[in-house]
């Protein structure tokens, strides 16, 4: 089994990817433009919807019911898309993922692939593996082009180029494309790239994509997106292929009613998304003539295996944990090392890697909570953030100096003498570093705190000595 | 009423101003304030940093030395919103069914500081006098932990002399988070130089919260920009009086 998240096994620590892009100005102002925009868009389209909470819960109860029968619903899905005339592949890990869609492309002789909205390719490292096998992959979704063009990372899980502007972005247009001129406008670039992907979907006969959700009573797969280039990619090319988690199955065509209302509200604080996309199989004479899905596991079963994290697979990746998220905001996606950014990337791309890569990520959150009062299937990434927390400890992943700091306190807090005496016992150790009850500079992994903030000093009387004395002067 | 104050450990350490203000506000009201010395912490630390089992314990202390109290009051939003979270769930978790009932029968008497004040005391109005431009910082626990809300602006709004100014952006988070302001420094960092900059924008003289935990953060990094801003726990706001001022 070669279980991987793109690269993220050897992706820095989190506080060391951070400090990087804390100091890239332009970066942290798009980033804070952006999810300042897709954060207000959102709270109206949230705000106007009258059962917003009912969604959710209803949401909330359709994927922890597929998630305890998700074995029936997989079957379910794979029989009634075979009847459809679709073909299914059960792919356990990334390199499985990969050579079942190599071969297929092969098979038809492709040395090239359009695609789009499919996230999961980037978690198996699908377009390396295409490239080895002398496949150009060719991406469709605007932001995903952006991304390949600049020969960049996403940084958001629905808009990958979210810390780019479009100065920048028109300035790759330019270099890549090959345009002497180009305008300036939103419009002149989205210009430019449709002029530049037409052609390629027009001369590629092989298509891959994602997809948002898969229907287990019909074998159906829909895919939403924005722009139209994915209805392009999923009805123009001969052959479909579907890159697809195995979390993504819902039950009935009616379930979509739910998700549909919650997705595109969530994700960019539309209504609705504008392209919805519903296919079952293939349709004689209209749309690709062969379509295979290939269903992947990649770590997944094994989230599945415990309560505490199994609600992690319940989410529909509309990114509104990243747009909410003040961490998320300062430093943007790359800091996390993985496709899954934010807080919700915290908790899937470690866990995925069964905690033995990525242990930074739990920790990179303040717990603030924002995240999953906006998860529009109610995942309470706090709690999961502890539970892993408590995992990395418990395998020994925290550094020494924490768990002496820890065991130190957990032994002061064990009555109320021994805090006294813990608390006379700082008060001896601050002395050299007090200046006129300031502390401006402390040692060791408490200069991370002195680096950027004072620290009052531990005041000569705590409040439980007050209290005794005065009590005790009460009593006279 | 018989108030019995979980004073938190930080407090009882670092900030000991603030629990005097408690008992000065509790008592000025009429109210008997009792403090058991076997206290110590609420396990959130712990608890939060992934040392669930060190926290576990001190839960376990904590449900023995507040037993028999009528009413716990908690001048910590974040410590009441670790025991309302957390400690059932600690408690499920426990071979022991009595640890939970305990818990059960626990919480319901938990009070934050404001919650006690403006929910059970109905004192909206502590008699305080604070002649002051004050702006507060709404701290993640009492937004989305405890959902205390509005209250201690009704509290700010009845201090005679006290002029409130709304802080903007103020569901943001300063970058506290426990240990994270050590274990992401930078990112912690850049998170409180927007809530200082939101802070100074206001021109306020104090910015208060109801947690010591986010004010040591923000009270931090004004005294080293030396912003000559004061921050003061809303408990001392409400101690003040014109012939004791804060």
């Amino acid at each position: 089994m070669s279980v991987r998240v793109g690269k993220a096994a050897e992706a820095p620590t989190f506080a060391q990817a951070a400090r990087g892009m804390l100091g890239n100005a332009q970066l942290r102002h798009n980033v804070r433009h952006a999810t300042d925009v897709i954060r207000a868009r959102r709270a109206h389209a949230v705000g106007e919807t009258a059962d917003w909470q009912q969604l959710r819960d209803s949401a909330r109860a359709i994927k922890d019911h597929v998630l305890r029968h998700l074995d029936t619903y997989l079957e379910q899905f794979e029989t009634a898309c075979k009847a459809a005339g679709g073909k299914v592949h059960w792919a356990r890990d990334a390199d499985e993922a990969n050579t079942a869609i190599v071969d297929i492309i092969r098979s038809h002789g492709g040395t090239e692939v359009i695609k789009v909205k499919t996230m999961t390719s980037d978690e198996t490292g699908l377009n390396p593996a295409l490239e080895a096998a002398g496949i150009t992959p060719i991406e469709t979704d605007l932001a995903d082009l952006i991304i390949q063009l600049g020969a960049d990372k996403p940084s958001h899980i629905v808009v990958p180029a979210l810390h780019r502007n479009k100065a920048e972005i028109r300035r790759l247009f330019m270099e890549k494309m090959q345009l002497p001129e180009l305008g300036e406008r939103a419009e002149d670039l989205a210009g430019a790239a449709r002029r530049y992907l037409r052609e390629r979907f027009l001369r590629v006969p092989v298509g891959l994509s994602g997809a948002n959700f898969a229907i287990a009573e019909s074998g159906s797969l829909c895919v939403v997106e924005s722009e139209g280039n994915g209805r392009m990619c999923l009805s123009l090319p001969k052959v479909l292929v579907s890159l697809v988690g195995i979390e993504k199955i819902i039950p009935t065509f009616g379930d979509l009613e739910v998700f549909l209302q919650l997705l595109g509200r969530s994700a960019t604080g539309e209504r609705m998304n504008p392209y919805n996309s519903i296919w079952s199989g293939v349709t004689a004479g209209d749309g690709p003539q062969e379509f295979h899905v290939v269903l992947l596991d990649n770590g997944r079963t094994g989230v599945l295996t415990e309560p505490e994290t199994r609600p992690t697979l319940a989410c529909i990746r509309c990114g509104a944990c990243l747009n909410i998220c003040p961490v998320y905001r300062q430093t943007g996606g790359h800091a996390y090392g993985s496709i899954y950014a934010g807080p919700i990337g915290a908790i899937l791309t470690p866990q995925l890697q069964s905690m033995k890569h990525s242990q930074s990520l739990p920790f990179a959150s303040t717990l603030c909570g924002a995240c999953y009062e906006v998860c529009p299937v109610k995942i309470d990434i706090p709690e999961i953030l502890l539970h892993l927390r408590n995992k990395v400890v418990k395998s020994g992943g925290a550094p020494l100096a924490e768990r002496l700091a820890m065991r130190f306190a957990a032994r002061a807090f064990k009555n109320g003498g021994r805090l006294e005496s813990a608390q006379k016992l700082v008060r001896i150790a601050q002395k050299p570093y007090v200046h006129s009850g300031s502390i401006e500079r402390l040692p060791g992994m408490l200069a991370n705190w002195t680096q950027f903030r004072d620290l009052a000093a531990v005041p000569a009387e705590s409040f439980r000595q007050w209290w005794a004395a005065r009590q005790n002067k009460e009593k006279k | 009423m018989n108030v019995t104050l979980f004073i938190t450990c930080y407090n009882d350490t670092l900030f000991p101003a603030t629990g005097k203000a408690v008992v000065a506000v509790l008592e000025r009201l009429g109210h008997t304030v009792d403090f058991p010395q076997a206290q110590t912490c609420c396990g959130q630390m712990h608890y939060n940093t992934g040392y669930q089992n060190d926290a576990r314990h001190m839960m376990m202390h904590f449900l023995k030395v507040f037993r028999d109290a009528e009413i716990v009051c908690v001048p910590s939003a974040s410590c009441v919103a670790m025991m309302r979270e957390h400690f059932p769930k600690m408690a499920a978790a426990m071979p022991d069914a009595a640890v939970g009932r305990d818990v059960t029968a626990m919480l319901p008497r938990v009070y934050e500081f404001c919650e006690l004040l403006v929910d059970k005391l109905r004192s909206v109005d502590t008699g305080a006098t604070f002649p002051h431009t004050v702006t507060l910082h709404s701290t993640c626990h009492s937004l989305r932990g405890t959902k205390i809300g509005e209250r201690p602006l009704q509290l700010l709004r009845a201090v005679r002399g006290l002029s409130y100014v709304e802080l903007p952006q103020a569901d943001q988070c300063c970058g506290f988070g426990g240990t994270f302001s050590i274990k992401n420094a930078d990112v912690s960092a850049a998170l409180l130089s927007d809530k200082v900059r939101a802070i100074l924008d206001t021109q306020a003289e104090v910015c208060t919260a109801v947690d010591n935990s986010c004010l040591m953060h923000i009270g931090g990094a004004l005294s080293r920009q030396r912003a000559g801003v004061r921050c003061l726990h809303l408990a001392e706001i409400l101690a003040s009086t014109s012939g004791e001022p804060a």
